[in-house]
C-alpha cells in the first residue's frame, strides 16, 4: 500500500498504475497468509463480485422499459457522481475496484489450488463421493469459464467487437448483439456456470467468514439457490426475450 | 461369498507400490471387514506371502486407528461408520472391491494400507490442547458448563481422528479434522485463555504440513464415522479471524 502514495490516482495513468500497485499489495499481503487467511480474502472479493453482478443483472433488465430508459441508463453510468466528480470518474473508480476483485480473486485461489495439488501427489486409482456437490466441485472449472466469458462479453458489448456496434446506443447494440445465435448459446451457458458459482459461493462465504451454523444452514442453502437462480435468471430472461421477439 | 480384492501392495515408504488382485473365498456376510481381510491374510501366510498389513485396535470403532478408502469410499459404503464395524453383508458374492490407503502427502504410505498419521498429532500438539497445569480431576462443579455448551463441546469431541476426513477431501484437507478439536476446546471454560493463539497456531501448522485448502465441499462430513458437522469448520473461520483482527489491534 505504501508504494501508492504520492501517485495522483485520480488522473487516468495514475488511477490505474495506482490501482494495481493496490491490488498487488493485497494480493501479496494475503499471499503471505494462511490458507484460510486468503480464503477469507477470496470471500471478500467474491462478495464484491456478488453486488456486481446483481447490480448489473437489474440494469440490464431495463431493456424490457424500452428504447430510451436503458440508453440513458447507460448514459447516467457516465454521469454518475457529476457534478462532484468529473464524469465517467466513478464509473473507472468502480471499474478498477472490479478489475482489482477479479484479480486478487483469481490469484489467490490459483495460489490454494496449487496447495491442494501438492498434497495428494499419489492420487486414487477409484473414487467414488458420497456427497454429489456438483457445484462446489466445479468451483475452478466455472470460475474459468466465467473468465473466459468476461473477456468475450467485454470485447463483444465494451470493446465493440460486435457487428453493428454503436457507442451509447445500449439498446440497438443488445438486440442486435443477441440476435445471433451463437452469441446468445455462449451467454446463456456462461450463465449456468454463474449459477453454480454463485449457488456454492454464496454459502461458501458463510463459512469462510464463520457466520454459518447447523442451524441455520437449510436456510443459508435456500437464500444461495435463490440468489443464484434470480441473477442467473435475471440475466437470462434478456438474451431469451430477444430470441423470441419479444423485445426488437 | 467369493469375492476379488484389489489391494494396494507397497513393502516400504520407498517402494513404488501397485494394486494386486487377491480372491477372497468362503467369506461369511457376517464378518466384519477387517476379519475378512484376516482370513485373506492367514491364506497368504500359509502361502508363504506377505499377509496385507493394515491399522486396527480396539475393532469397535472408539480408537481410530483403521482406515482405508473402499471403492472409492473412506472407510467405504457404510457411512457413520469405521471400516472395523463395516459388514461383509454390505457387499454381494462375486463383488469385486478395491483397498487403497489414505492418500495424501502429509499421511506417507508406510507399508501397504498403513499411513502415518503423526501429521494430525503435530496439529494437535500446536495448539490443540490446554497447555496449563491442570492437576488432577477438580469438583465438577467449580468450572460450571452449560448443557447447550457441553453438548456442543462433546459433539466436536466425537472426532477420533482417523483421518479419513483428510483422505476423502478432494483438496486433501485436514479442515474438518482441526476444526473439531479447535471447536471442542474454543466452547469451554478451560480452552478461553489460549483460544484465538491455538486457532492460529493451528492453521499455520496445518499448511506447513502439507494440508490442501478446504473448498467447503462437504466430502469430509459425508464420510465421517463420528458425523462431525461442517459448521465446525464455519467455527474454526470465524476464531481465526477473530484472531488475526486482535493481533493487529495489539500491533497498533
Ligand atoms: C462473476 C464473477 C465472480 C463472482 C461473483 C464470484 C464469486 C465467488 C464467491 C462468492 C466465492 C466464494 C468464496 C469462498 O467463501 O470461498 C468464490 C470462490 C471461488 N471463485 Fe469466484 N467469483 C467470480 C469469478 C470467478 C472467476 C473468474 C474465477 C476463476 C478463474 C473464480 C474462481 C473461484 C474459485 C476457484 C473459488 C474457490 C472455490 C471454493 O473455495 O469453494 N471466480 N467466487
Ligand atoms: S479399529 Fe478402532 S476404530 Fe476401527
Amino acid at each position: 500500500m505504501e508504494k501508492s502514495e504520492g501517485v495522483q490516482w485520480w488522473g487516468g495513468r495514475g488511477a490505474v498504475q495506482s490501482f494495481a500497485a493496490m491490488t498487488a499489495s493485497i494480493t501479496a499481503a494475503a499471499g503471505g497468509r494462511t490458507s484460510v487467511g486468503k480464503k477469507v480474502a477470496v470471500a471478500a472479493t467474491g462478495l464484491i463480485g456478488v453486488g456486481f453482478v446483481f447490480a448489473h443483472m437489474v440494469g440490464n433488465l431495463k431493456v424490457f422499459l424500452g428504447r430510451e430508459p436503458i440508453n440513458h441508463y447507460g448514459e447516467f453510468l457516465r454521469d454518475m457522481g457529476e457534478p462532484i466528480f468529473p464524469r465517467s470518474f466513478v464509473l473507472w473508480t468502480l471499474r478498477l475496484v472490479l478489475i482489482s476483485a477479479v484479480v486478487i480473486h483469481i490469484t489467490l485461489t490459483y495460489q490454494l489450488m496449487q496447495q491442494s495439488r501438492r498434497a495428494r501427489p499419489i492420487g486414487y486409482e477409484y473414487t467414488e463421493p458420497v456427497r454429489k456437490n456438483p457445484a462446489a466441485r466445479t468451483m475452478r472449472w466455472g470460475g474459468t469459464a466465467l473468465l473466459l466469458f468476461i473477456v468475450f462479453h467485454l470485447a463483444d458489448f465494451t470493446w465493440g467487437v460486435h457487428p453493428d456496434f454503436q457507442r451509447g446506443e445500449v439498446y440497438h447494440n443488445l438486440i442486435t448483439g443477441f440476435t445471433r445465435v451463437p452469441v446468445t448459446v455462449i451467454y446463456l451457458a456462461a450463465m449456468f456456470a454463474l449459477a453454480m458459482h454463485l449457488y456454492h459461493g454464496t454459502w461458501s462465504v458463510t463459512q469462510t467468514l464463520g457466520v454459518n451454523q447447523a442451524r441455520w444452514d437449510r436456510t443459508i442453502r435456500r437464500g444461495a439457490t435463490a440468489l443464484a437462480v434470480v441473477i442467473a435468471g435475471g440475466y437470462s430472461i434478456v438474451p431469451l426475450a430477444v430470441l423470441f421477439r419479444l423485445v426488437k | 461369498m467369493n469375492l476379488t480384492l484389489k489391494v494396494w501392495r507397497q513393502k516400504s515408504a520407498n517402494d513404488k507400490g501397485a494394486m494386486v488382485a487377491y480372491e477372497a473365498r468362503d467369506i461369511s456376510p457376517d464378518m466384519s471387514f477387517l476379519e475378512m481381510l484376516d482370513v485373506v491374510n492367514e491364506e497368504l501366510t500359509l502361502k508363504g506371502e506377505d499377509p496385507i498389513a493394515f491399522d486396527s485396535d480396539c475393532r469397535e470403532g472408539i480408537c481410530g486407528m483403521c482406515g482405508c478408502v473402499i471403492n472409492g469410499q473412506a472407510h467405504g459404503p457404510d457411512h457413520g461408520a469405521t471400516v472395523c464395524q463395516l459388514h461383509m453383508r454390505k457387499f454381494k458374492d462375486g463383488d469385486t472391491i478395491t483397498i487403497e490407503p489414505w492418500r495424501a502427502r502429509a499421511f506417507p504410505v508406510v507399508r501397504d494400507l498403513v499411513v502415518n498419521r503423526s501429521a494430525l498429532d503435530q496439529i494437535v500438539q500446536a495448539g490443540g490442547f490446554v497447555s496449563v497445569s491442570t492437576g488432577s480431576a477438580p469438583e465438577a462443579n467449580s468450572a460450571p458448563v452449560g448443557q447447550a455448551v457441553a453438548e456442543t463441546a462433546l459433539d466436536a469431541a466425537a472426532c477420533i481422528g482417523c483421518g479419513a476426513c483428510v483422505a476423502a477431501c478432494p483438496n486433501a484437507s485436514a479442515m474438518l479434522f482441526m476444526s473439531a478439536k479447535v471447536m471442542h476446546l474454543g466452547v469451554l471454560p478451560q480452552g478461553q485463555p489460549e483460544r484465538y493463539d491455538r486457532v492460529s497456531e493451528m492453521v499455520e501448522t496445518h499448511d506447513r504440513l502439507g494440508f490442501g485448502s478446504c473448498t467447503n465441499i462437504g466430502e469430509c462430513s459425508a464420510v465421517c464415522p463420528a458425523e462431525i458437522p461442517m459448521d465446525v469448520i464455519s467455527f474454526l473461520n470465524r476464531d481465526l479471524i477473530r484472531s488475526r483482527a486482535g493481533r493487529g489491534m495489539k500491533r497498533a
